[in-house]
């Protein structure tokens, strides 16, 4: 007796996203590096890696179903890294300034991002294209170019070094005996946050409508220009807080930070089979592109595929991942 | 009496999708220098066989013949070496590039690659003029209005010599004398002995052009007569298997107060800088009451509505009464909710979100009001949206399904049931029943009967002069963006309307 079909659990795109993620585990089984795969460290570690991503990808999420993208989030992550190192190591602020000021320069970005799309209508891929340029400008003029670290340079040009705040060893901590990464909890938060969003409230089906078909939404009353706006908003703040994770983990403010973040963030969403037209897709299916991708890239490393073969290799999964995503939806 | 030779022939077609049969031994004959209707509710099969003439289904069980030689075009290119060429209801034309190069668009003239531009132009002069038409070929065709585009298409097909030529609701866009223009085309494109098949809903087009009519319903093939011993209620009969009676039942009337007036309201669709698309238009309708404004393409009465619903924003001016207090519309939402619903002329352009689900759509317009706090209902809407589409008798697997895959009569149910879920007070309808079969054009008669005795003022659009006739109680006729006439339902005719619409204002 047979109730199990791949037919049925392929129909959606759901269960087409956890069979890519069962696929890719079972590699990491077969080729589990002497055991390494099997280790509960492996996947602490692969989830902490795969967390500040994931971030990125739950405010991407919202932006690819309202129909827009948003190439930004990079360079957020590098402005809101400096930005925290700023606060949080040059002017000793403490945590409850730094992550509200973090989250609100992410946050203005975004809206500024939603804005110039929404409202002057300039194509999400331009508007959000010079966000990424302007953010890297701010991050790299309000770092003076260098890192933001914990060796502070005296007026007399000699550094000394000050201690890492508690904020950042914060974040970078391990709870449940060592397990589990602060920020993979963080990251978790951000999933929920944004399901919340997408799934449960008003906004969220806004957004779908938006991404399914603009001016149909708009005469059917559909506050199109706000609720853009606010998502392009979301995915800074989501940014944001992606960058604030990466300066606790690196200890600094990097200005170089996060490039290239923004497009593993997109394969992720992707990955997970919600549509780069919009209108389709949601936070769970992104949950899954995460972990695909995070366990991908770590059963690669595990096996010391050196990194040209693992972006071949991730490259051509992609690709595949989302030929059968379009395959099912005909 | 010389028998016409048959030029296309189509025997035993058969064709699945999947588990679903949707042709099944359909035959057709086309004979050369003739028009031949095909006519069939949606879903009766005529576009699926018109794709395997055309090349694009390749799967069918059957045989095609042209000119007595059995051919199975396997692409549309294939086709049109044959001597097929569809017109599609979406034209499918470039819109940047030039007429020329649409034309000859896969069969550009190139000398060592490189396109012989002159060449090209002057052989697109040639069959342009073939249709006595003058137009600088070097325009892009996105510059051209839609009657113009679909005889570039035309002479795009006769360019491929094409002598069966398919044409699939080549009027849907058109006004009044462009339906003429094309007709008296169809008429020259018969006397060269071109096969010309074509599907229409609109039953005075049959009668007017038709030569011989093939019927298909539910993909079975029913019949094939001559036009002339098939009049409008026996074609009917053939189309829908059952007696449905030529007239839909006159409503009785249910007038109240009035509900909605306008006065000299002007719209700029365009912007304020130009023309207004509807000028100093006043009228008044109660409630209970159906008011028809009638008119030909461009004649402004679709953007006047789009001006009342705040689809424009501020590029409005005059003044708007509902229900005696003074209302300006800046933004769709607010129209929403006072209590103003606009059903749009194109469901799937601006009607429908089609990636999501019935439930999801027929809540969309209400939503606020669904979702106190921000925080969605999911229980609740289901049941909303169910309270609206039972007593519609929407057809569908379940209320999740994508409503990009309904019918479009179902549809159709799908954004009436979203607008009367806001519980409009003035429902507009523009093109309610466009592209819809007879059965589902008879529900909605029903239903807008239905919402008139729960005192809803109705504003109604359609192209279909029977529907205007039947539905409203009163009838303002629009030319150009103004109010020509206005006749009482008894007062109103066929003649008077076109008359007052074409902007003869003489006879009254």
């Amino acid at each position: 007796m047979k109730s199990f079909s791949w037919k049925s659990a392929l129909a959606s795109p759901a269960g087409r996203a956890f069979l890519a993620l069962l696929l890719v585990l079972a590699a990491g089984a077969i080729f589990n590096a002497d055991g390494a795969f099997f280790k509960i460290g492996t996947h602490r570690d692969t989830l902490r890696q795969a967390s500040v991503y994931g971030m990125l990808a739950c405010g991407m999420t919202l932006v690819i179903v309202s129909g827009g993208i948003d190439l930004a989030v990079g360079s957020l992550v590098a402005l809101a890294a400096v930005c925290a190192g700023k606060m949080a190591i040059h002017w000793n602020w403490p945590w409850w300034q730094v992550v509200p000021g973090c989250l609100a320069v992410g946050l203005t970005c975004g809206a500024v991002s939603g804005w110039v799309t929404a409202t002057l209508r300039v194509q999400p891929f331009i508007a959000t294209l010079s966000m990424m340029v302007l953010a890297r400008g701010l991050a790299k003029f309000a770092s003076g170019g260098m890192k933001v670290s914990t060796a502070v340079q005296n007026p007399d040009g000699s550094y000394r070094y000050v201690d890492v705040p508690p904020l950042f060893r914060a974040i970078d901590h391990r709870i449940l005996g060592g397990n589990l990464s602060v920020v993979t909890v963080i990251f978790l938060v951000c999933v929920a946050l944004a399901w919340l969003a997408l799934s449960r409230h008003r906004w969220g089906r806004y957004l779908y409508a938006i991404g399914g078909n603009e001016e149909a939404s708009r005469l059917s009353g559909v506050p199109v220009t706000g609720a853009k706006i606010c998502a392009y908003a979301a995915s800074g703040l989501f940014a944001a807080v992606a960058g604030l994770c990466q300066a606790a983990q690196e200890q600094q403010g990097d200005p170089e930070a996060g490039s290239g973040y923004e497009l593993t963030a997109i394969a992720m969403v992707v990955i997970g089979g919600t549509s780069l037209m919009g209108g389709r897709g949601g936070i769970g299916l992104t949950l899954f592109g995460v972990l695909t991708i995070g366990y991908l890239d770590k059963i690669l490393s595990i096996n010391a595929v050196p990194e040209a073969g693992r972006l071949v290799l991730t490259g051509i999964i992609i690709v595949a991942a989302v030929l059968t995503q379009r395959r099912g939806r005909t | 009496m010389s028998t016409p030779s048959s030029l296309v022939r189509l025997r035993g077609i058969t064709k699945h999708f999947g588990p679903v049969t949707v042709l099944r031994d359909v035959q057709f004959d086309g004979l050369a220098g003739e028009v031949h209707v095909l006519a069939g509710e949606n879903g009766a099969g005529k576009s699926t066989l018109i794709k395997i003439l055309g090349g694009i289904h390749t799967d069918f069980e059957g045989t095609i013949e042209l000119d007595g030689q059995v051919v199975r075009p396997r692409s549309p290119m294939e086709a049109n070496a044959l001597g097929v060429a569809v017109i599609h209801q979406e034209l499918s034309l470039i819109g940047p590039m030039s007429v020329a190069d649409n034309i000859f668009l896969g069969r550009t003239p190139t000398r060592g690659g490189f396109v012989q531009d002159a060449r090209q132009h002057e052989a697109a002069r040639h069959w342009l003029h073939q249709l006595e038409l003058k137009l600088d070929v070097s325009q892009p065709v996105e510059r051209f209005p839609v009657a113009i585009r679909q005889l570039i298409e035309i002479a795009k097909a006769l360019s491929q010599n094409a002598r069966v030529i398919v044409m699939d609701e080549p009027t849907s866009a058109l006004n009044a004398p462009e339906v003429n223009t094309l007709f008296a085309l169809i008429q020259s494109l018969k006397q060269r002995g071109c096969c010309v098949i074509y599907i229409t809903h609109k039953m005075d087009e049959i009668e007017r052009i038709a030569d011989r009519i093939t019927v298909l319903r539910d993909g079975q093939w029913v019949g094939t007569a001559p036009a002339a011993d098939l009049p409008p209620p026996k074609l009917i009969q053939w189309m829908v298997g059952r007696d449905l009676g030529e007239q839909f039942p006159r409503h009785a009337q249910h007038l109240g107060e009035e509900r909605m007036r306008l006065e000299n309201f002007t719209v700029f669709s365009a912007g304020l800088s130009s023309r207004p698309t509807a000028a100093e238009v006043s009228l008044s309708v109660s409630s209970g009451e159906v008011l028809g404004l009638a008119g030909l393409q461009g004649s402004g009465a679709s953007e006047l509505l789009l001006g009342i619903f705040g689809a424009y924003g501020t590029a409005v001016r005059g003044r708007l009464f509902l229900d005696n207090s003074e209302q300006l519309f800046t933004s769709p939402g607010q129209a929403i909710d006072a209590g103003v619903a606009l059903l749009t002329n194109d469901r799937k352009a601006t009607g429908l979100v089609l990636p999501l689900s019935i439930t999801a759509n027929v809540t969309l317009a209400g939503l606020r009001a669904l979702s106190p706090g921000g925080w969605r209902r999911p229980a609740r809407e289901c049941r909303a949206a169910e309270a609206m589409t039972t007593p519609m008798r929407l057809r569908a697997a379940s209320m999740d399904t994508e409503v990009g895959v309904l019918s479009g009569g179902n549809q159709q149910k799908v954004v009436l049931a979203k607008w009367l879920q806001t519980r409009p007070r003035l429902l507009m309808l523009d093109e309610p029943t466009r592209g819809i079969d007879i059965a589902a054009k008879r529900e909605i008669y029903q239903l807008v009967e239905q919402w008139t005795t729960e005192g809803i003022a109705i504003l109604l659009i359609t192209s279909e002069m029977s529907e205007l006739l039947t539905l409203s109680d009163r009838i303002v006729v629009f030319h150009r963006g103004r109010v020509t006439a206005e006749y009482s339902r008894s007062e109103s005719s066929p003649e008077l309307i076109l008359a007052a619409a074409m902007g003869q204002t003489a006879s009254v």
